[in-house]
């Protein structure tokens, strides 16, 4: 799950980690008694106005502003809260700003990428540290890989100091070990104890102070771990779902919008996604994916139509479903059910396969509606892609 | 032959109370497979499926009464991590535990277990474990299986369905086929039950069913070229999936280059694997290389 950097800074502070404070907003009513408060309570004339959307590249895009005084910051807020923000992570089409973050401005010395994730290939979490900090770290990854420090962290208390006592040595740090130790096992413990799958600092900043300062903050949550942490649960943002896929899985439905005009509902993520991959062979281009789970049933079904079809870019839709405890019987008789009560002008294409397969084919072809019912998804997919 | 299971394996079941679990009980009871025995803390003595089976509170009691070679869990995700360590103490050689949403903090724990353990755990979010004509362990569907004579592995459940499908049809029957599971942290690699299938002397060619995130692919590729003695044809979906975006299994999220697709397909080449292009050419592509 995503939060907010705002709601990601409210969990660093319970881990006693530094953080650039500020308050957040929705209300454009709000700004002028906002930044007043973070001017007084934080002993600054300079704020910065951020953007709180689930998406990077937030300065690139127009969503942060730096703002000497009053009236900049003013201008900067009023003109942020309600702007359709476009960055590389939020598609063309960008995502509208409903709250901002007014934080102190810090006087900056030296920039950090800082985070620390689970690496699969080595079965354990992993910090990722740079002095290129405050920039698109992908980049750096990309044109100069030897700027990226990784240490790799076990269960092992011992493996920990070794890690951070590594990428200190590597980035001649020497002159914070004490503070760098304690930051950085803090942020180790919170990453640790609330679940997160990814914590990441962008910049964490040396002050000219000397203080080293959380000035971002961005954490993914293990969703299956949520059960733990009700105060998280209560973070999610639903005005940053897609409101298509937040109804599917509101139906229990794993719905994702793509593009394209052939709409596909399958069972088991998989076989969706070699569905969508044959679609695009036939040189049709998928619509969705849809994985409507292991209880393919009535009720099911004509929710997943409903999902499809609130896509207007939809012209044909797949139905690829493998019955292993799902009865193709009882899926057909669903589908035939959606089809009438729905009231479909776009073309149907079915193939049903496994436990009772046979006796879900008579049912469509008996059925006397308007559906291409076939046996491989070969034929499924070539039929599906023509009928657009 | 057959690999990790046959009709000897003495099966208990975690979970056997539970609506899911006694269920595919029921299933794998009708498919000949020696489930001896359930657990669930808190309903030990009680009987369960026409008074054939009886309820442990642990696998310790189980144990008093039944030798068990094999567990399967369907334990909700919140207590399956304490599930699978539970048949790791207790010595159980084949764990295969199906529950699906175990947090990866939980299974980064139950790994580092399973590495310095004699256990080998299949899954989680995993079908199981079938082994044609013989026994199953989770829940493929029996009917669908035909004995042959070739392996399959898969991080997908409902592909694995498909590929046995058409390797049936075609004629060329199945071994053994294995759900490894679609998470990012699960016990067996593809690694570890290519070995199996290499040293398996029914199985006459593998099919390996990978998908987008992760590296396994691409390890497992490098072990074909340098170990494998059996043709292995390889389906990996994800080719159409954007990047950046979460299809359903947690593990499958585009994070590197090597993670894609593509990048794996070729490397796969690279390795001596065939490659099926579309999800319906896995049956007649290891068709004509065994035939």
């Amino acid at each position: 799950m995503k939060i907010h950097e705002y709601q990601a800074k409210e969990i660093l502070e319970k881990f006693d980690i530094p953080i650039q404070r500020g308050y957040p907003l929705d209300d454009k009513a709000d700004i002028n008694s906002t930044i007043k408060r973070v001017q007084e309570n934080f002993d600054t004339e300079a704020v910065i106005v951020k953007a709180q959307v689930h998406a990077g590249g937030r300065g690139k895009g127009g969503g942060v502003k730096y703002c000497a005084a009053y009236e900049d910051a003013q201008n900067a807020a009023n003109s942020i809260l309600g702007m359709n923000l476009i960055t590389h992570q939020t598609g063309p089409e960008g995502k509208k700003v409903n709250k901002i973050l007014i934080t102190e401005a810090l006087d900056i010395k030296k920039e950090y990428y800082f985070a620390i994730t689970f690496d699969r290939s080595k079965n354990c979490d992993v910090f990722i540290v740079s002095d290129e900090g405050g920039v698109d770290i992908e980049e750096v990854a990309k044109n100069s890989p030897e700027k990226i420090i990784k240490a790799w962290i076990n269960d092992s208390e011992n493996s920990l100091l070794n890690g951070i006592n590594e990428i200190i040595s590597k980035l001649s740090l020497e002159k914070y070990q004490n503070q760098i130790e304690d930051i950085f096992r803090k942020l180790y413990r919170c990453y640790y104890e609330s679940d997160c799958s990814l914590l990441e600092i962008n910049p964490l900043v040396v002050t000219t102070d000397d203080d080293i300062i959380a000035l971002d903050a961005k954490v993914n949550i293990d969703s299956n771990a949520l059960f733990r942490h009700p105060e998280i649960i209560s973070y999610r943002d639903k005005s940053e779902e897609n409101p298509l896929e937040l109804k599917a899985s509101e139906y229990g439905l794993n719905y994702i919008k793509l593009d394209g005009n052939v709409g596909c509902m399958v069972n088991g993520a998989g076989l969706a996604m070699a569905t969508m991959d044959i679609i695009k062979h036939y040189g049709g281009e998928p619509a969705n994916f849809l994985d409507v789970g292991g209880a393919a049933n009535v009720e099911t079904i004509k929710n997943g139509f409903k999902i499809i079809l609130s896509d207007r870019n939809v012209k044909s839709i797949l139905i690829n479903i493998f019955g292993g405890i799902v009865r193709c019987d009882r899926v057909a008789n669903g589908v035939i059910q959606a089809v009438k009560e729905l009231d479909l002008d776009a073309s149907v294409v079915v193939r049903l396969q496994g436990t009772n397969a046979d006796l879900a084919k008579k049912i469509l072809d008996d059925s006397g509606i308007n559906i291409i019912s076939v046996e491989t998804i070969n034929e499924a997919a070539k039929k599906a892609v023509e009928s657009v | 032959m057959s690999i990790l299971l046959d009709k000897n394996t003495n099966i208990l079941v975690q979970g056997i109370t539970g609506s899911e679990g006694l269920f595919h009980t029921e299933q794998m009871l009708n498919y000949n497979a020696k489930v001896l025995c359930g657990v669930t803390p808190g309903k030990g003595g009680q009987v369960v499926t026409n008074n054939q089976l009886p309820v442990f509170n642990s696998i310790r009691d189980a144990k008093k009464q039944f030798d068990i070679h094999a567990t399967t869990i369907f334990v909700p995700p919140k207590f399956a991590a304490e599930a699978i360590i539970e048949a790791i103490e207790q010595n159980i050689k084949l764990i295969v535990c199906i529950s699906e949403g175990i947090p990866v903090r939980d299974m980064i724990k139950v790994k580092n277990m399973i590495n310095k353990s004699s256990s080998i755990l299949i899954g989680p979010n995993c079908p199981g474990i079938i082994t044609a004509e013989e026994s199953k362990i989770g829940i493929i569907p029996g009917f669908i299986c035909k004995k042959g004579s070739v392996g399959i592995l898969s991080r997908s459940g409902t592909l694995t369905y498909e590929a046995i499908d058409q390797v049936v049809n075609i004629g060329l029957g199945l071994t053994t086929a294995v759900g490894i599971g679609g998470d990012p942290v699960i016990g067996s690699s593809m690694i570890d039950i290519l070995k199996h299938f290499d040293a398996d002397d029914e199985t006459k060619g593998v099919v390996m069913i990978g998908e987008i995130g992760g590296n396994m692919e691409n390890e497992a590729g490098r072990w074909i070229k340098d170990n494998m003695n059996k043709p292995v044809v390889s389906f990996i979906a994800g080719q159409t999936a954007p990047k950046g975006k979460r299809m359903g299994h947690a593990g499958a999220i585009i994070s590197e280059g090597s993670e894609t697709a593509e990048a794996k397909i070729a490397i796969l080449k690279e390795c001596g694997v065939t490659i099926s292009n579309t999800v319906s050419e896995i049956g007649s592509t290891m068709k004509r290389i065994i035939g």
